[in-house]
């Protein structure tokens, strides 16, 4: 047993209402940059649709992930070592920018620019590539909320085969909002397909991240990755992902996607797994046994034996208590209703979802029905073929049986907690009909609906943050000045050439100490740059304020 | 020996050697952000699934076949038993394959680079003079060839530029050798040294990243969190000790 850690997320579909904050707070922290105008680390796909890149899901065209050879190993489903460096000066599954969309900006200046005339001026739209002006036609969510559906949604890969059966007339079809990071794979397929090795997975909490230093473009990632959650940027020529927030996460702080989230309906925290195990669960014959399989790599924190080796391998005792602690442990494991998205691309995903009951919910409730009682949800889950079908083929590799099971919980947690709340006697049959007893339905409860911001997010942070809160008392950069020479910009090769500008995050326990002490917590003896943000309001740092005029 | 001489086939040379080694240390520890092959396939992929692999594999049949006729001696080869007109005759078969491939590839990479908008905008002057360099010496050296075997004169550079050049290396060099060769091989190696002087400053570097120990590694690459969290490197004796 090799016991390691990963940093995962899950998230509760049933509360998402298709807001785009998480998206659009991601773009600003991580790709609001040239070069990934059109890249999106978090977007929400309107299911079904096409999902962003167009059709990403479609593997026998992008040939993402992993397959199983007759011989019962994993090799990448595009090809081997040897194929990989063959095809490297022309790579032949690459999405071009039209699958993704083509970025765009708007002439703003000619509305303030525009001499007198007759008619209002117009900011036209212009291409962020070719710089000249476009006409929009797609983008990262075109098709939100169904929007065009009868022709667009008919192109979604998962719906291959039960075309005629899903309906979208506005009044029949079902829908739900699905948000995608990456998925911090234990067997990541983009990490494989790196000719330059430049992709790694972090020992300490599982997070994948490309070495930007290391990487050389040749683009092999991007297709190599099924859910197509690796991004070029076109103007450095390197590859860019979602870093789970990872200067965040290391102080304990959830990303910004969770952090941001409007509804609260994402989870983060720890699970230890057995290392040695990954190879032969994602390995196994059978595409319907790779979620089972992916559980059982999963150990259990409360286990002696695995709270041994854990720390035999040295995770801290604060991780091995967070572990414990862990709602994403709790809702893949304990509760058994989170599920992963495409376990039959074989790369054992980290970010799980539960399955939105909303789709049922919304049919009984239009038929006049009570959408809250447990015997009408129970039969309109086993009645209600094509959506479940449908959730199958995202989650369970098109497994019927898993989804059901979740969507049964989630239906009697709706109707046992209805007795709760207006009063009457709980009663045990409706948690026994999900297989389970009425404590857990009430534990559940408390930790899918009420959601309090300690149950959502376990992070212990990394054992440096007393180190890094020490080391800033005196070491700030003095050429760091704005414009100076500590401050990077440009070198002589284009863009961001030269030394690397680091990511920088206040330190959360610092910030805290400054808001909340009584004396002065900056050293104002220091001739350094002010920042406002993390000004505490207290004393005058020097440059604050112009010098004062002596009468 | 003309001080000309001298210049151009023993000075030059070695300046375009040091800066080109140097040069590779300097941009390596400079600017490793910065050393990518800079793709633009994100772009247009129709005009470069056809150029690109035309260009690249034809370059590095290029790359071997000068391996064959300047670095490994004449008496090498003819001590393997390979005549002069055999070696002579495989030479240019192969070497005006490869070449047309090199210059058909960089044509139409060239033809691309300059029609399509987003992928025009996307060069740098760099670009444009690196651009320069390459085909240039490419063209120059694929003409030479060709217009000697086509007046039936073909000269005989594993006497003249061969020894020359490998006489550079061993710090003997032997600038009237090169002196004797017919202008079009003195431009191609001028050239050559340009681009050599050039190279380490260019989007060539990427040559020297060829992935070929993906080979060997293990798919999935695990790797500690940095030393060093937060924004710089610690202050002496807070290094991290495991």
């Amino acid at each position: 047993m090799r016991v390691m850690a990963q940093m995962a997320m899950v998230m509760n579909l049933d509360k998402c209402i298709g807001c785009h904050t998480c998206s659009v707070t991601c773009k600003q922290t991580w790709t609001n940059r040239s070069g990934v105008e059109y890249v999106w680390f978090n977007n929400v796909e309107t299911r079904p649709g096409q999902g962003y890149p167009r059709t990403y899901e479609d593997q026998e065209r992008w040939l993402g992930g992993w397959t199983r050879t007759r011989r019962g190993r994993l090799t990448l489903r595009s090809g081997g070592r040897l194929r990989k460096l063959l095809t490297i000066f022309s790579n032949p599954k690459l999405p071009s920018i039209q699958d993704y969309y083509e970025p765009w900006t708007y002439d703003y200046d000619i509305l303030t620019t525009a001499p007198l005339q007759e008619h209002t001026p117009v900011a036209r739209p212009r291409s962020l590539i070719t710089g000249e002006h476009t006409k929009i036609e797609w983008s990262a969510n075109w098709d939100d909320n169904l929007a065009g559906a009868p022709e667009l949604a008919t192109r979604d890969p998962l719906i291959k085969g039960i075309e005629d059966k899903v309906r979208f007339e506005f009044e029949q079809t079902f829908m739900f909002y699905l948000p995608r990071i990456c998925e911090h794979c234990l067997n990541p397929s983009c990490a494989a397909s790196c000719p330059s090795g430049a992709i790694y997975k972090r020992t300490e909490d599982g997070i994948v991240l490309v070495d930007q230093d290391r990487c050389r473009g040749w683009r092999m990632c991007v297709s190599g990755c099924p859910y197509k959650k690796v991004y070029f940027n076109h103007r450095t020529g390197k590859a860019e992902k979602c870093t789970f927030c990872f200067p965040r996460v290391e102080v304990g702080l959830p990303t910004v996607c969770a952090e941001t989230c409007v509804g609260r309906l994402r989870y983060i925290g720890l699970v230890l797994y057995d290392a040695d195990k990954v190879l032969a669960a994602a390995s196994v014959a059978e595409e319907h046994d790779l979620l089972e399989a992916q559980r059982q790599v999963f150990l259990d924190p409360q286990d002696p034996d695995v709270v041994r080796a854990a720390e035999q391998t040295g995770i801290p005792r604060d991780w091995i208590e967070a572990a414990q602690r862990s709602p994403i442990h709790a809702l893949i494991n304990t509760y058994r209703v989170a599920l992963p998205l495409h376990p039959e691309y074989r790369t054992m995903p980290m970010v799980w979802y539960i399955p939105p009951l909303s789709p049922v919910v919304d049919v009984i409730r239009d038929t006049g029905h009570d959408a809250e009682d447990h015997g009408n949800l129970f039969a309109a889950i086993d009645a209600l073929r094509i959506p479940v079908e449908y959730l199958a083929r995202l989650f369970t590799a098109g497994d019927p049986e898993p989804v059901n099971s979740v969507l049964r919980k989630l239906a009697a947690m709706r109707s046992y907690m209805r007795d709760i709340n207006l009063g009457r006697e709980p009663r045990e049959e409706i948690a026994a009909g999900a297989g389970m007893t009425g404590e857990q339905v009430y534990d559940m409860y408390r930790l899918l609906a009420l959601a309090k911001y300690e149950d959502r997010y376990v992070i212990p942070p990394a054992h440096a943050e007393q180190a890094h809160g020490l080391e800033e008392l005196a070491t700030e950069c003095s050429l760091d000045y704005d414009g100076g020479p500590g401050m990077g910009g440009s070198g002589p090769f284009g863009e961001s050439s030269g030394g690397v500008s680091p990511i920088a995050v206040e330190n959360f326990r610092m910030l805290r100490d400054r808001q909340s002490s009584d004396t002065m917590a900056a050293p104002d003896e220091k001739a350094h740059r002010v920042n406002l943000l993390n000004w505490d309001g207290k004393g005058r740092p020097e440059g604050l304020f112009p010098p004062r005029r002596q009468p | 020996m003309t001080a000309l001489q001298i210049l151009l086939w023993v000075a030059l040379p070695y300046v375009a050697m040091a800066v080109f080694v140097v040069g590779h240390i300097w941009r390596y520890r400079y600017d490793k952000f910065g050393w990518t092959t800079r793709s633009s396939q994100l772009y247009e992929n129709r005009l470069l699934r056809l150029g690109s692999p035309l260009f690249h594999f034809g370059i590095l049949f290029v790359v071997l076949g000068h391996i064959g006729g300047v670095l490994i001696p004449k008496s090498w080869t003819e001590a393997a038993g390979i005549s002069e007109s055999v070696y002579h005759a495989l030479a240019v078969t192969l070497g005006v394959i490869a070449g047309a491939m090199t210059l058909a590839g960089a044509a139409i990479l060239v033809y691309r680079r300059r029609t399509v908008g987003p992928v025009f905008s996307a060069t740098t002057r760099n670009d444009k003079a690196m651009y320069v360099l390459l085909v240039g010496t490419i063209v120059l050296g694929l003409g030479t060839t060709v217009l000697g075997n086509l007046t039936d004169h073909p000269h005989d550079y594993r006497e003249t530029v061969s020894p020359w050049f490998r006489s550079i290396f061993y710090f003997q060099p032997k600038p009237e050798l090169m002196a004797q060769a017919p202008l079009g091989f003195q431009l191609h190696v001028l050239s050559a040294w340009a681009l050599a002087a050039f190279w380490p400053f260019s989007r060539l570097v990427h040559v020297f990243s060829a992935p070929v120990g993906y080979l060997t590694r293990p798919y999935i690459v695990y790797r500690s969190r940095d030393a060093h969290l937060g924004t710089r490197s610690p202050q002496r004796g807070w290094e991290r000790t495991t």
